[in-house]
């Protein structure tokens, strides 16, 4: 099965895929692309609508929104990338453990989940940034412990129900090793559920990041960061609402681009969904192959 | 030689501290002969599902011991390539994302050893089963229910196993695809000379295919009985299950 030649076949899930790639590398060489520098206030430029020079024009403190927009993906999408792929990994990792073998182990975990999970997320964060101090890395620290519980609990339950199945009965039966199974017969079936719940939080993710920026306990204040400059445009939203338009229709591009990409993946993976769709291809593949 | 001593399980239904025992298994003992084949009848929860989990390693019994060659089925590399199974419910039976290659060569590479090139085990082992090399590149769900049993009974014994465990293996499938499992099942007994262990409701069936047959209620064996002497049957569920035959 290959997931690759399965995908490059779907339209919107390549233009997600090329747009999510696109956006990370242009996040990452954010001092090459952006075409000035995102912190320099010039308050003879403010407010200004879109120039050659400039865009997307200019903020409030005549800052350019474009070099704003690219310096904002590294804490709005770089950074909610590495949170995520932190906290799917403790939170896979656990999960398949308590739901693959069960009993005393799966108790133990789950009632560790239990108690992160009963308590508010935004409260627990706030109480560990609170001991840990106010700043980038405390947030991230506190974004990991509050919902790698989350996935744990949603993986388990996933795994759970697949173990109970009687090919996994088989591959048990037959002597195949326990890594094995998880890696052939488990991950995969449960890749669907782990891609909507990823899909699923990175939007969230985005706008409690820049939530805890506007309580100025996250990404300090000069700093571009999408959430905080919807915010910052907020206060103008009568007068000039097209200051939310740049980073409103960021965040709502790449959440749709992750959220496609991940119906994609699904699709691409599951020959139960790939084959209907493209019954005719197939069909003509197999019989070249005889 | 597969031996079972005396075994027992109970399961715990109910949330914490209010736990009901419920015994399945009350100190069952038997054993199958290499190459015999061994039918299990018995009434719906009267625990052989139970039983066939604890005999492929996949629940650990309260008490007793299983034992292939005097090792106990509990270690994985007693039941390698030596155990396989085949079970009622095709539809869960194989992996949804693997072709029907993939699935029955993983249950090749259990072999201890691997005698002659893989493709044409393959190819040889779909004809023996009734297929065609056409299905190698087909998914599960394009197969029927009988295919996909066929597919199963392949992936059992592409491991060339001493035991092959039935638990229904033909209850849902149609009645004309019941037949040709069965002759299938009893041919291939032939060809590799495995010892089966075959659950099923129907006393026709296992009367067919079994040597001996063990009745089975509540947890307990009530009678084990050659099949040739079927008609002397003394326990009351094996009579009834006789009378109702013979009516059919
Ligand atoms: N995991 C479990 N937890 C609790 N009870 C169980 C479990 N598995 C089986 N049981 C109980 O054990 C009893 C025997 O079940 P089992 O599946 O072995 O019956 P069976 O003889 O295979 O029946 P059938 O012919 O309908 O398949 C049933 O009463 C069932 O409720
Ligand atoms: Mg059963």
């Amino acid at each position: 099965m290959n997931i690759w030649s399965n995908l490059r076949h779907d339209r919107i899930g390549m233009l997600s895929l090329v747009t999510v790639i696109a956006v990370i590398v242009i996040g990452i060489c954010a001092p090459i692309i952006a075409p000035h520098d995102p912190l320099t206030v010039n308050m003879s430029l403010r407010y200004n609508g879109s120039t050659w020079s400039y865009w997307l024009g200019n903020d409030q403190l005549g800052r350019c929104i474009l070099s704003r927009l690219i310096y904002g993906i590294r804490p709005s999408i770089l950074l909610v990338l590495w949170i995520l792929l932190i906290s799917i990994g403790i939170g896979t990792a656990l999960g398949f453990i308590a739901g693959y073998f069960k009993s005393k182990v799966d108790a133990w975990i789950m009632r560790i989940c239990d108690i992160m999970l009963s308590f508010p997320g935004y409260v627990m964060t706030l109480a560990i940034v609170g001991i840990l101090g106010v700043g980038l890395e405390n947030i991230v620290i506190a974004f990991i412990l509050t919902k790698w519980a989350w996935f744990a609990r949603v993986i388990r339950t996933s795994v759970m129900q697949y173990t109970e199945l009687d090919y996994i009965r088989f591959a048990k039966a037959s002597g195949i090793s326990n890594w094995h199974i998880i890696r052939r017969h488990v991950v995969p079936v449960t890749f669907a559920d782990l891609t909507v719940i990823a899909s699923s939080s990175i939007g969230s993710m985005i706008l409690q990041i820049s939530g805890f920026s506007f309580l100025g306990l996250g990404i300090q204040a000069p700093h571009a960061e999408w959430g905080m400059m919807l915010n910052e445009a907020r206060e103008v939203m009568f007068t000039r609402p097209e200051m939310m338009l740049a980073p409103g229709i960021a965040i709502i591009i790449m959440v749709s681009a992750f959220n496609f990409l991940a119906d994609a993946l699904q699709v691409a993976l599951d020959p139960r969904l790939h084959q209907s769709a493209s019954t005719y291809t197939s069909s003509k593949k197999w019989q070249v192959r005889i | 030689m597969l031996q079972i001593e005396n075994i027992t399980k109970s399961y715990h239904n109910g949330i914490i501290g209010w736990k009901k025992k419920h015994q399945v298994l009350h100190g069952v003992s038997f054993a199958c002969e290499a190459g015999e084949s061994l039918g299990i009848i018995g009434e719906s929860g009267s625990g052989k599902s139970t039983l066939v989990r604890m005999i492929l390693g996949i629940e650990r019994p309260d008490q007793g011991q299983i034992f292939l060659h005097g090792k106990s089925v509990e270690y994985r590399s007693t039941r390698r390539g030596q155990i396989s199974a085949v079970f009622q419910d095709y539809t869960s039976s194989i992996n949804p994302f693997f072709t029907v290659e993939r699935a029955i060569m993983e249950s090749v590479h259990l072999r201890t050893n691997i005698d002659s090139n893989s493709i044409y085990v393959l190819d040889s082992l779909l004809e023996q089963v009734g297929l065609n090399a056409s299905f190698k590149k087909r998914y599960p769900h394009e197969l029927s229910g009988g295919e996909a049993q066929r597919v199963c009974i392949a992936r059992a014994i592409a491991c060339r196993p001493q035991y092959l465990i039935l638990d229904e293996a033909i209850s849902s499938l149609d009645v004309s695809i019941q037949v040709q499992v069965l002759q299938l099942l009893k041919e291939l007994k032939n060809i590799y000379n495995m010892g089966y262990v075959f659950i099923t409701h129907d006393i026709q069936a296992a009367a067919y295919i079994c040597d001996r047959i063990i009745i089975f209620r509540q947890g307990q064996i009530e009678e084990i009985i050659n099949t040739d002497q079927l008609s002397q049957v003394q326990s009351d569920y094996g009579r009834t299950l006789l009378a109702t035959s013979i009516v059919l």
